[in-house]
């Protein structure tokens, strides 16, 4: 068994690539993924930013919370799927969970630095033309974070990617995971690397949608 | 409260968390369509009891009366114009310009309107789809003036406002300053550190002596704007006179 039986000439890939993209059992695969996935993401980005905001804003909930987030942060958060699996069982909910624990840290972080250091006169500002906390929130505050926001967000979308991966790597019943358990197994290398450029591809679309994103609120926020 | 009188300051004091003391007794009426100036050596807490005026922050003990009624925060009746600006760098001039008005709830068509009018007397024309980081300092000063005269507040607070901006634009802003609020009727109270800045706009000058600030001498400088170009009352004798005076009464603070 040679190097180029476990990294195939590209050209091999990509011709295996067509139809491992066509065939039934990647196409649900990758709908189970991008299902759980993008529920994971929308709870992390929930209460990413929620809990960012509070701990920014409310001394308590900062010293309740900031320790944990900031040993979260860098923890492998792999090494809970098993528990997880424990509570949740063996299935998408475990996946949602994983998304989120690998999302949701840096999310808070990033939120919780951006709202802090929003301009304290334009909230002044606010406040003399009769703001109430909502629109201080809504109109200044979040708007006012959004770059370190953006930045956390992208941030949390690839470690997002890597939980959705990880975790149904770990089940490996569901998804791609289940996929790439299947693929090499059976030594099907050209399918397995036409799978790891599709992740790879998704996460690198996905980061550089928001990096785009970034770079716009960069040009108007300007002088900040 | 006399008649003429808008708003009252009734023994203001404050100290802050950190033990500092700010102001302390503050007594003063000040006259409803007047340009009233706050002056006073630096740290003696002008900008301290702007704020409290304006509602932003509480002070420790007194009370503020406005139009007849004790504050409690800020309020309709009364718009600041900040030092540093305060626009918001991720909104268009318009916008900006709106903010206040949105803030209040006011339909989308209706407050980009007003905001429009006020742009352009402003001087601003054109500008309206700019960013606050396209226009020079002196232009953003003029949007945060627009902003406040959005809102029709009867009085409108100033906190040095032309301090980040060069000797001849300040100059020529005001003038057009001047121009809009002649007609209008508006309280102004106008915070500053420079002398002849304040000998040159207010009808009255508030002396504030050094902190604990509170009120050490009023002045009327009684300088008839109309009919004479800036040059004009610039070498005005009157003018010189005060501005020798307030000098003269500063100097004990620096010495
Ligand atoms: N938030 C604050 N906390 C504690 N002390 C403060 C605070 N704001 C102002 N002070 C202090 O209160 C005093 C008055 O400050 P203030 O800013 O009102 O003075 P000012 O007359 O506006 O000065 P300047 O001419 O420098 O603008 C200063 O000694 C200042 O250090
Ligand atoms: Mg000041």
């Amino acid at each position: 068994m040679g190097v180029s039986s476990i990294f195939p000439p590209i050209s091999s890939i990509l011709m295996v690539a067509s139809t491992v993209l066509s065939s039934e059992k990647f196409i649900k695969a990758i709908e189970i993924s991008l299902r759980t996935f993008a529920l994971g993401m929308t709870l992390a980005l929930l209460v990413g930013i929620g809990l960012g905001a509070l701990m920014a804003r409310v001394k308590t909930v900062r010293e309740i919370l900031g320790t944990w987030v900031n040993i979260f942060v860098s923890a492998p958060i792999s090494a809970l799927v098993p528990i997880l699996m424990g509570i949740l069982g063996i299935g998408e909910a475990t996946v949602v969970a994983t998304v989120f624990l690998f999302a949701v840290f840096v999310i808070i972080l990033d939120t919780q630095v951006g709202i802090s250091k929003a301009d304290r006169s334009l909230v002044e500002m606010g406040h003399s033309f009769g703001a109430n906390r909502y629109q201080i929130f809504t109109k200044i505050l979040i708007l006012s974070a959004l770059p370190e926001i953006l930045a956390g967000i992208r941030l949390g979308v690839i470690r997002g990617v890597k939980g959705v991966v990880i975790g149904q790597l770990l089940i490996s019943i569901i998804g791609v995971g289940e996929l790439f358990e299947l693929y090499s197994k059976h030594f099907l290398m050209e399918e397995f690397w036409s799978l790891v450029i599709v992740v790879f591809a998704f996460a690198l679309l996905l980061s550089e949608a928001i990096a785009y994103c970034e770079r716009r609120v960069e040009y108007y926020a300007g002088s900040r | 409260m006399s008649a003429d009188s808008i708003v009252k300051l009734k023994d203001i004091g404050k100290i802050y968390d950190t033990g500092v003391e700010a102001l302390k007794d503050v007594n003063f009426e000040f006259p409803v369509g007047k340009l009233s100036t706050l002056l006073g050596p630096s740290g003696c807490g002008k900008t301290t009891l702007l704020k409290i005026i304006g509602g932003l922050i509480d002070a420790t003990s007194g009370e503020v009366w406005v139009n007849g009624k004790p504050i409690s925060g800020p309020g309709p009746d009364r718009a600041f114009v900040f030092q540093d600006f305060a626009l918001m760098p991720w909104a268009t001039i318009l916008r900006n310009v709106a903010f206040g008005l949105e803030l209040r709830g006011v339909p989308k068509d209706e407050r980009l309107d007003i905001a429009r009018k006020y742009i352009k007397e402003v001087g601003l024309e054109g500008f309206e789809s700019n960013y606050p980081h396209q226009l020079s300092g002196g232009m953003r000063q003029r949007v945060g003036l627009a902003r406040a005269l959005t809102v029709d507040a009867d009085i409108i607070l100033m906190d040095e406002p032309f301090s980040s901006v060069d000797e001849q634009t300040r100059r020529k802003f005001q003038e057009d300053m001047l121009d809009l609020l002649q007609n209008r009727r508006k309280t102004v109270i106008f915070v500053t550190h420079r002398i002849e800045e304040a000998a040159y706009l207010s009808d009255l000058i508030v002396l504030l002596s050094a902190r604990p600030g509170s009120v050490s001498q009023v002045i009327k400088p009684d300088i008839d704007h109309s009919g004479k170009c800036p040059d004009e009352i610039r070498r005005d004798k009157n003018y010189l006179d005060i501005i020798d005076n307030i000098w003269r009464e500063l100097k004990v603070y620096l010495c």
